[in-house]
């Protein structure tokens, strides 16, 4: 049987939302089923049309704006793109929890495609129960 | 071993980051057809032994780790 990592993403700082993107390829990297499960701030980075990202963790903030100055120079992708990367190559599901989206009001259709469906607490914890690894980033 | 490798197909990531170039290369795994000679180049520290340990630990064959002007390649050969 496959092996499965869950990752759970609630924070939206952009070092959040990289550090767990490239953690699901390192588990696509290994043949693994990657279930993200994503709540609060993480959630709000993936709505449509979502403003550009320059949020940072509180320790990183006085070295927001070089990060993002070199990180813009270097040509990083994305961490959504990269994640769509990670999706296309390996079996990775994006969930957007359901309370979050019922107490904002967002369907399925706000989120960016890469949703893949929205989905309880309870659901996830069921997946989370037979993977090999869960982390919450 | 002989620094002279002919693949079949060749991904150029330089410039991509962590984990980029290896995404790329499962990437082109994926479509090649087994015995295709695939080759990876990279700017990118993590790969050179990321991409290595991905071919060997999937059953495929790496061909090599070559020192490249300015980058690297890795050679894998599709064994499944």
């Amino acid at each position: 049987m496959t092996e499965k990592m869950c990752l759970l993403f609630v924070s939206g700082t952009v070092d959040k939302l990289m550090a767990g993107t490239i953690i699901a390829s390192g588990g696509v990297a290994n043949d693994m089923e990657v279930d993200v499960f994503v709540s609060f701030w993480g959630l709000l980075e993936f709505r449509k049309g979502a403003p550009v990202n320059t949020k940072v963790s509180y320790e990183g903030k006085d070295m927001a704006a070089e990060i993002f100055q070199i990180m813009q120079e270097k040509k990083v992708q994305p961490w959504i793109e990269m994640l769509r990367q990670a999706k296309e190559v390996g079996n990775v599901k994006v969930y957007a929890c359901a309370m979050f989206s019922d107490l904002l009001g967002l369907k399925k259709s706000d989120y960016d495609p890469i949703v893949d469906e929205i989905i309880g607490v309870a659901e996830f914890v069921s997946m989370a129960k037979d993977a090999k690894m869960t982390l919450f980033i | 071993m002989s620094e002279e490798v002919k693949p079949n197909k060749v991904v150029d990531a330089r410039g991509s980051f962590c984990p980029g170039p290896l995404m790329e290369l499962i990437k082109e795994y994926k479509q090649a057809a087994v015995g295709d000679v695939i080759s990876v180049y990279s700017t990118d520290t993590g790969t050179k032994r990321d991409a290595a340990a991905w071919i060997n630990k999937s059953g495929n064959e790496l061909i090599g780790v070559f020192e490249r002007n300015g980058y690297y390649e890795v050679v894998m050969k599709k064994k499944r």
